[in-house]
């Protein structure tokens, strides 16, 4: 049997449509209602409330806590202040990405690590010789994301602290309705939201608190399938579906490094030594072949394929989690590991792989799509990430 | 002296806004002139009673065309239209007919009153989906005239021939009857369930003055069927905020994209010199040059008041006094202290998320319409209801709601004409047809605004109170919009454009006349 989160009889009761997936060992509704649409729209018009149970949460304590992290981590850990989180992938010796989550600085030796993929051995290994405490919280922790405009009003009535002072990508200790929780500005719909970190054991009431205070303003819960549209949107990769991470690779093809994946931005090579720092330097210096970038399908194009076969254009129903080949000319130059529809903005997006030197915004490139069986090409451009990025989400 | 502007545009609805901004993408300089003290004429959201936000006009969002979204970046300027899911129509028996969007549970909704129509709608859908596509590029281009002798019009025409041979016999042969069959008639080849019937018939009847039984409201059917959001056809939306986000994105769009936007600044005529528009008067007095002017309001301010009769031949005149407006609707918008508690389906729920039609039967709708006939109010109107606050909570205080009631017939022309008491009959004759099915109404009122035709006039500037800036009917529609041979956004003053609802492909919130006006325009230029 899979395992169940601990808001699993809230959820389950809930969960009309009976559509489930996996997620970390974990069986988290897909979507409540029969069509994921209202819950993708609630996350970027009131707000949804997302079970986020399943990732993996570790519990780093000690003198040589940040230390650890930053053996492991290409961020600069020792510079973060208490209260900050930062995003963070890690890599492998080859400089290879091992997965991406997040940490957040509790105390001055207190941390935690937030994860897709369990880690603990790792972690374990790269502590040789340093005090430090690692626990796995990943069950007795039970996590829920409240996501969209009205986030910020919904748990302002539950908790004393100021949240409006709670700034992006911040984390802080709190009370909601009596109950310890610690509460970080952070996300994965790029959106003004939060995520509240709990004891399992305080699940159903915080669920419950958050429904009652939350329903008046249009606090709707919300599984994968809406998350997915909008991490989209958010321009947000998914380990395994956009990147392979190094540890499951079958080829050296299959992995990526953090500049292929655009995630440059959190390799700090200025820092002291950590895992996969010396292969990330040759690359730095020597470039990435790969890139990872937007990519919009334009609609004219996509419209013209199928009115040619006497059909108005078909939409993807929900995100396309298969890689599509995509074209300059004659030529593949990248692949697309994410695509979709985005109701918000009208438009046909994707993330995409692309060969470094097609990675400029506004490149002119060709999305493969298949209308009536027949595989045919749509014009496409690469375009800036994110896609939607709302000034709330950092307001 | 080189004019400042290269175009002014009279008004700011969102038409209006539309063409401003797409001329503004092509470089030009715009300045655009509205009456009111806000822009987005009938699509405007306004706090009539405090605390509660109101689409006041027009409630929803169908028509807008997807290309405008992306062309205008309107998501990043906050528009978002939120889906509506179901159509409940309460029947005075104490039963409902509930219509999804989802297919199965419609085909269940509606497979309790009957098998047949279950099945029917499916095959319904599927012809009017393909009705929807075959006139869809007519919404998309400039109307050639069929009696023209530019070389684009025979361009035109024999790309629409050849569209329209490629539907094959069957399907043109449809679209045939479409355009010529009244709404009622149309259905009944379908359905057999009234309230089915009398639901579907309404769309065919919406803001006109002619019943479900008055051939040609088929036609209009299928317009407001051709609403597409995400592909799909028949989607109608709702926009977060009420419909005045959707001016209030365009306009922010076409700020970004450099276009100066004056309020309170009405325009008492277009300049005309040696027969060409060169500008405006303000009501102020204030002189504005300009290389062109276009108008966002109906053809008969445009010319009757606006240009004034003199600059223009007597044929012209003469033909857009005969231009119907002819207004059949009014609204009621309520404050409300708790959720309507329908007698049918008792509690809050899914089904007030979506529209709630008050249209029991054709007969009851066409009764509606006779009142309206002979110039009275309907005794027992036909209603279309949303409740915005359970869509965008936004719009009222927690657990208080707004609900938008559109009412039909209201006539413009009524008898004795609209008075305040008039008014307020309107308002009892809503609430006690709504009381009828969900009798907690009237105790959870907490503010009543009653707009009647002659308000819509007073206050939006639509001659006759009509929503669609002229009747949406066959007759003065595609290259007849608004009078044969002005249907391209021209007018006989060089200079001057139309780019309202008053012209191709007409009105709901749609921005199609806008846009195909903004683009007629650079056309011309380049």
């Amino acid at each position: 049997m899979l395992k169940t989160t601990p808001f699993h009889p809230r959820t389950a009761a809930l969960c009309d449509s009976h559509a489930w997936r996996r997620w970390a060992g974990y069986l988290v509704a897909s979507s409540y209602e029969l069509s994921h649409e209202r819950e993708y729209h609630a996350i970027r018009s009131a707000a949804a409330l997302i079970d986020v149970s399943p990732l993996y949460k570790y519990r780093l304590r000690g003198r040589h806590a940040g230390a650890l992290l930053d053996r492991v981590l290409p961020r600069d850990v020792a510079r973060t202040a208490v209260g900050q989180v930062l995003y963070t992938p890690w890599c492998d010796a080859r400089g290879k990405v091992l997965d991406d989550g997040t940490i957040a600085r509790l105390g001055d030796d207190a941390f935690r690590l937030t994860s897709a993929e369990s880690n603990l051995r790792w972690l374990h290994d790269n502590a040789a010789g340093l005090e430090v405490e690692i626990d796995d919280m990943s069950e007795s922790t039970a996590a829920l994301a409240v996501q969209g405009p009205a986030a910020r009003e919904i748990l302002q009535q539950l908790v004393e602290t100021d949240l409006a002072a709670l700034k992006y990508f911040r984390i802080v200790s709190a009370q909601l309705r009596g109950m310890p929780v610690t509460i970080s500005r952070t996300g994965y719909t790029g959106d003004l939201g939060y995520e509240i970190w709990l004891d399992a054991a305080h699940a159903l009431p915080v669920w419950d608190a958050l429904i009652a205070a939350g329903a008046p303003h249009g606090l709707t819960p919300a599984g994968m399938l809406a998350l997915d549209m909008a991490r989209i949107e958010a321009g947000l990769m998914l380990i395994d579906v956009d990147y392979v991470p190094a540890r499951k690779a079958l080829t050296e093809a299959q992995t990526s490094s953090p500049y292929e994946l655009d995630l440059g931005w959190t390799v700090n090579l200025g820092k002291a030594n950590f895992v996969g720092k010396r292969a990330l330097e040759r690359e730095a210096r020597d470039g990435p072949a790969w890139r990872f970038a937007g990519i919009e399908v334009e609609w004219d194009a996509f419209e013209r394929l199928h009115a040619a076969v006497g059909l108005a254009p078909r939409l993807p129903p929900a995100v396309l989690r298969a890689s599509v080949p995509i074209y300059a000319g004659s030529e593949q130059v990248g692949y697309a590991t994410s695509s979709g529809w985005s109701p918000l903005l009208k438009r046909y997006l994707a993330l995409a792989h692309l060969r470094a030197d097609r990675v400029a915004p506004g490149t002119p490139l060709e999305f493969e799509v298949t209308v009536e069986h027949r595989r045919q090409r749509a014009a496409a451009r690469v375009v800036k990430k994110p896609f939607f990025d709302p000034a709330r989400k950092r307001d | 002296m080189p004019a400042r502007y290269d175009a002014i545009v009279i008004g700011g609805g969102h038409n209006a806004l539309v063409c401003a901004a797409y001329l503004a993408r092509a470089g030009r300089r715009v300045l655009v002139l509205e009456r009111r003290e806000r822009v987005g004429g009938a699509a405007v959201s306004e706090q009539v009673f405090p605390g509660f936000t109101f689409s006041v006009y027009s409630y929803v969002v169908s028509l807008l065309r997807p290309e405008i979204i992306r062309d205008l970046d309107l998501a990043r300027h906050g528009l978002h239209i939120l889906p509506l899911e179901s159509t409940l129509t309460p029947l005075p028996d104490g039963d409902h007919l509930l219509q999804w969007n989802d297919p199965d549970r419609n085909h269940a909704a509606l497979a309790r009153h009957s098998r047949r129509d279950a099945e029917a709608y499916d095959e319904y859908g599927h012809l009017m989906h393909e009705m929807a596509r075959a006139v869809k590029p007519i919404l998309g281009m400039t109307p050639p005239d069929p009696a023209g002798a530019e070389l684009g019009d025979f361009a035109a025409l024999a790309r629409l021939g050849a569209h329209l041979r490629g539907l094959g016999a069957e399907k043109f042969h449809a679209l045939g009857r479409l355009l010529t069959m009244s709404a009622a008639d149309f259905l009944d080849q379908w359905f057999e369930t009234e309230a089915l019937k009398a639901t579907k018939s309404a769309s065919g009847i919406i803001g006109t003055l002619l019943g479900p039984r008055s051939p040609g409201t088929a036609y209009v059917l299928l317009h407001h069927y051709m609403g597409e959001i995400d592909g799909v056809f028949r989607a109608w939306g709702f926009a977060r905020g009420g419909n005045g986000s959707v001016s209030a994105a365009i306009a922010a769009a076409a700020r970004a994209l450099g276009v100066t936007i004056r309020t309170e600044a009405p325009v008492a005529r277009v300049l005309i010199d040696n027969g060409r528009a060169a500008g405006v008067v303000l009501e102020s007095g204030e002189e504005i040059d300009a290389r062109r002017v276009v108008s966002g309001a109906d053809p008969r301010r445009t010319f009757l008041d606006l240009v004034g009769e003199r600059h223009l031949d007597a044929d012209f005149v003469a033909a857009i006094r005969r231009y119907r407006f002819r207004g059949a609707s009014g609204k009621v918008n309520l404050a409300l202290a708790e959720a309507p508690n329908f007698t049918c389906l008792p509690g809050n729920g899914a089904h007030l998320r979506g529209a709630i039609s008050i249209s029991p039967s054709v007969d009851y709708i066409e009764r509606a319409y006779d009142d309206a006939k002979y110039g009275e109010v309907s005794r027992r109107p036909y209603l279309d209801i949303v409740i915005p606050s359970m869509i965008d909570p936004s719009m009222a205080p927690p657990g208080r709601h707004v609900m938008s009631i559109f009412v039909q017939y209201a006539p413009y022309h009524v008898n004795g004409g609209w008075t305040d008491a008039r008014r307020e009959a309107l308002g009892d004759a809503v609430i006690d047809t709504l009381a009828e099915y969900a009798p907690n109404i009237e105790s959870a009122i907490l503010h009543r605004q009653v707009i009647t035709p002659a308000d819509i006039e007073r206050t939006v500037g639509l001659t006759e109170g009509n929503i669609f800036q002229g009747e949406l009917s066959l007759s003065q529609m595609f290259f007849l919009r608004p009078v044969p041979g002005w249907a391209k956004y021209r007018t006989p003053i060089v200079g001057l454009y139309q780019c309202g609802a008053g012209t191709h492909p007409g009105g709901g919130v749609m921005g199609a006349s806008g846009r195909l006006a903004a683009l007629a325009m650079l056309r011309e230029q380049a």
